[in-house]
């Protein structure tokens, strides 16, 4: 009966400076759907780049068993071949080619001097119903919506023969009711032998679906539960997860809060792509000296939006709304005004939008305040190093010196760097978007004890964070968010992760 | 030894253009043509690649931004050259006000260019792709496809002369060697200077020996360079003007805020908005700058030729593009120096100027050149590669 499809034994996947996969061991039985759970920087994607041959064999330590064999895969064409197929969590469709061309892409019908179009329409359609998508295979991507141009990314799965479907956070931007259709599907992709890989933040979701669940933290393997005969809840997943006391994990602070620093009032975003859609929805909020403020949702809710708006019109059109500084009425029309009035933000996505990868320490920390190392337009370079020297030592940066590319820098040394890049902009305020993301456990440490530093120094810090332990952690004060509304204010002593859950699900009802 | 690897890292460049140089000596020697070094040689080299040197600088800039080239600056000199000779032949200005005139027009022809590329955000290729036509087409039309000289002589002796002059033969060499070891001793006195305020501000400095070698080295090329001058025509202008050039675009560059922005747009744009920097301005200026520089390379080159035609400044661009990337800039943008270009450009002058030597088939040369073009890209992007893994 236990017909195991897939073993991975004792994999171990090292970059530089960080130790992402240690010794990690997951076993998958035919047909089932498996849950593949940890917080962020667990080590879910990259154990799944390794299973699909991203990482060819002899880039990690491990043994991949595979339909009774032995697997070693040099590149992702070796693993469909086999059947294993991954969707990734940002899609690999191309928005100017039809449903079937993407579908089709690198497995096209026909011959390779001829393409067959009539079997590639044909066979579209089929899956496309197979799937329960009712589109045309002629339409667009870019046209269709995202929900189904995941369900696009399953039917081309299908079109390889798929044995074993990965699905990495397949849900994250879908709304509830293609969520609820995209599980459906892998339920009766179960009933006709197929088996899948979930790995999923929403544990709702995996509670619904999962057969066994496997729980990764910080590149191990913790635990693996199976339906029927362990308890099976969200707490219990939960506990695996962070698997001590959330309490420890944050470093101590004395929370003095002073006046109104930051102030948001009747703040209104539109998409800059879709006409009419609001990313911001008439969202009132504010920030005190020494305080640290949370800003929790589900992704898309909007979070990095509000914030990127507020920091100069960094994202968005149609922005309306008063944005009131020490009480003062401002209006922040470009990033530069936004830092001369001391507003920072710390992006989430630190190498597309925050970090220079191939410039050293050294420029990526000036970059933002170059005024205050120059004279007249001119560069004292000796000054800029010994101000770079400053932070490196204030940050404990792990780096040959600070004239080493970020870009070889492990994730949390990128983030201190960003950080040491806005923190020598001294600002009042600072935005922070997702702070930890992708960084180890150590690391996330250093960064809330930063973060507590800044607000001993009066700082105000509005953290947004999809860690609901970290918001429960380090924040005085919660706002969630829910579809560009701000839902709910809650303060540290009421906040808790059922609560804010609940929030947002009554809101997603509501709606 | 981490140093001495360094060091050869960061100069690969230049130690491969003294290999070329030593390579060429060898072959030229071995084959009776004479030599690399002889004086009119140098005088030779220098003048034929002038142009290269000039608007490669501009090229850099362009490029740093993220990888874009301008493919219009051989027409664009071809424009300003007809218009030179318009003024300057036909319609007898005055010298200086048409260097005036054609440095506005060359400024006005990258601003053209560079608002379609930096606030309307349309491609450079397409954009430059268009003023390399319309260009070249405009100088067909001012010129009516013929060609105008000679230019008068006291605008050519601006560009195309040399220092301390005809007249003045007997101490050329005694000269030359006088402004080398001048030279020579203000770059010592900088050197000293900068250091003794670094000591006082309590910075780091160097170690004494290496600084005592880079700058013996540098010393010894200058007056090497200069006396050999010096026992041909004398410095020439053209020589100065490029000094100027490259040092006042290496220190914007790599020691001014605005220079700093052109290094953090190329390397990731998002990430330069995000830290409060108008990139449209940069990039603005990078292709306006690129139109002052291709006047200037076009006032040199009517001076050398005498003349204005049409069909000058052929494949002026690529040379410029080649240069760079040559010189170890990179094709995504964000990484180069313009020491770098100019020493591409160097590096150019010297294959084709060997191979001429050697009695080598034009299209030998070119084909060579396409090679080395193509290995030095290829060397970029592999010891990236290795460096990322490593």
């Amino acid at each position: 009966m236990n017909n195991s499809l897939l073993r991975m034994e004792g994999i171990v996947k090292e970059f530089p400076g960080v130790r992402a996969l240690d010794d990690v061991n997951l076993e998958v039985t035919e047909g089932e759907i498996h849950a593949l759970v940890g917080e962020n920087g667990a080590g879910k994607s990259t154990l799944m780049n390794v299973l699909s041959g991203l990482f060819p064999y002899g880039d990690y330590q491990g043994k991949i068993i595979y339909d009774g064999e032995e697997c070693r895969f040099s590149n992702i064409k070796d693993s469909e071949k086999k059947g294993i197929v991954i969707i990734h969590q940002e899609l690999a469709l191309i928005p100017h080619m039809t449903v079937a061309e993407n579908m089709f892409l690198g497995n096209e019908r026909g011959v390779a001097a001829r393409i067959d179009w009539d079997e590639t329409h044909k066979k579209a359609d089929e899956l496309m119903k197979a799937v329960g998508l009712n589109e045309s295979s002629r339409s667009l991507i870019k046209d269709i919506s995202v929900g189904k141009q995941q369900m696009v990314e399953i039917a081309k799965a299908l079109a390889k023969n798929v044995r074993l479907l990965i699905l990495d956070e397949p849900t994250a931007s879908l709304n509830e009711d293609d969520s609820q259709k995209l599980l459906a599907l892998l339920l009766e992709f179960k009933s006709q032998g197929i088996t899948s890989i979930l790995i999923s933040h929403k544990l709702s979701e995996v509670e619904q679906v999962a057969d066994h669940i496997t729980i990764l933290r910080d590149g191990s393997t913790i635990e693996t539960l199976t339906k029927d005969k362990d308890e099976i809840s969200e707490s219990r997943i939960v506990k695996g997860m962070v698997g001590r006391e959330i309490g420890d994990r944050f470093p101590k602070r004395d929370s003095r809060v002073g006046d109104v620093s930051l102030e948001v009032k009747n703040w209104t975003v539109y998409h800059p792509l879709y006409e009419g859609r609001k990313v911001c929805d008439n969202v009132n909020i504010k920030i005190h000296y020494g305080e640290v403020v949370g800003v929790s949702g589900l992704m898309g809710s909007g979070r990095t939006e509000l914030a990127m708006s507020i920091f100069g019109r960094s994202y968005g059109t149609g922005i309306s709304g008063e944005l009131y500084i020490n009480g003062k009425s401002v209006n922040l029309r470009s990033v530069k005004e936004a830092i001369d009035n001391k507003v920072a933000y710390v992006t989430e996505d630190r190498k597309g939008n925050g970090l220079i990868l191939s410039n050293p320490f050294r420029v990526n920390t000036t970059l933002a305040s170059l005024g205050k190392v120059s004279n007249r337009g001119a560069i004292d370079r000796d000054l800029e190093r010994k101000v770079s020297n400053e932070y490196r030592d204030k940050l404990r940066v792990k780096c040959t010196g600070i004239e080493q590319d970020v870009g070889l820098l492990s994730g949390g040394n990128q983030q201190k760097v960003l950080l040491s890049k806005w923190m020598f902009a001294e600002p009042d305020v600072l935005l922070l978007d997702e702070p930890t993301r992708g960084i180890d456990v150590g690391a996330k440490y250093e960064i809330y004890s930063i973060i507590n530093e800044l607000v001993a120094q009066n700082k105000s810090i509005l953290m947004i964070s999809s860690e609901m332990p970290e918001i429960l952690g380090m924040c005085d004060r919660i706002y969630v968010m829910y579809e560009g509304r701000v839902i709910s204010e809650l303060q540290k002593g009421e906040a808790s992760q059922e609560i804010i859950m609940s929030k947002i699900l009554q809101s997603a009802k509501g709606a | 030894m981490g140093m001495t690897k360094d060091l050869l890292k960061k100069n690969t460049m230049l130690i491969a253009l003294i290999a070329a140089m030593v390579l060429f000596q060898v072959l030229i020697l071995l084959n009776n043509k004479g030599s690399l070094f002889a004086p009119t040689n140098i005088t030779n080299l220098i003048s034929q690649n002038s142009y290269v040197v000039i608007l490669a600088t501009g090229m850099l800039l362009c490029i740093l931004t993220g990888g874009n080239i301008d493919l219009s600056v051989g027409s664009g000199v071809a424009l300003v050259s007809a218009v030179a000779g318009l003024l300057a032949v036909n319609m007898k200005v005055n010298s200086y006000l048409v260097i005036l005139i054609c440095l506005v027009l060359g400024v006005a022809m990258g601003a053209a260019q560079a608002y379609w590329i930096a606030y309307m955000r349309i491609p450079p290729f397409i954009v430059t792709l268009a003023g390399m036509l319309t260009f070249r087409g405009v100088a067909w039309l001012i010129l009516q496809g013929k060609t105008i000289s000679p230019f008068p002589a006291d605008f050519t002796r601006l560009f195309n002369s040399y220092l301390p002059g005809g007249s003045a033969k007997a101490i050329t060499p005694t000269v030359s060697v006088i402004v080398a070891v001048a030279i020579c001793a203000i770059m010592i006195l900088l050197e000293v200077f900068s250091r003794a305020q670094k000591k006082r501000k309590g910075y780091e400095t160097d170690k004494v020996a290496f600084v005592a070698v880079r700058v013996v080295l540098v010393c010894a090329a200058v007056l090497f360079v200069f006396y050999l001058l010096g026992q041909d025509k004398g410095i020439p202008v053209v020589l100065i003007l490029l000094a100027a050039v490259v040092l006042a675009y290496r220190y914007y560059t790599e020691n001014t805020v605005p220079g700093r922005h052109l290094y953090a747009m190329g390397g990731n744009e998002k990430a330069t908005r995000l830290s409060g920097i108008n990139t449209d301005h940069t990039l603005f200026f990078a292709y306006t700058n690129m139109g002052l520089l291709v006047a200037v390379a076009a006032l040199v080159c009517v001076s050398r030729f005498n003349s204005a035609a049409p069909s000058a400044g052929n494949n002026y661009e690529l040379d410029a593009i080649g240069a760079c990337f040559i010189g170890g800039a990179s094709a995504y943008g964000g990484v180069g120096t313009v020491g770098g270009a100019a020493i591409g450009a160097v590096f150019m002058g010297v294959l084709n100027n060997g191979m001429s030597i050697l009695g080598i088939d034009q299209n030998w040369q070119r084909t060579v050149k396409g090679l080395v073009l193509l290995a030095a890209v290829v060397f970029d992007v592999v010891s990236k590669k290795r460096k990322q893994s490593a």
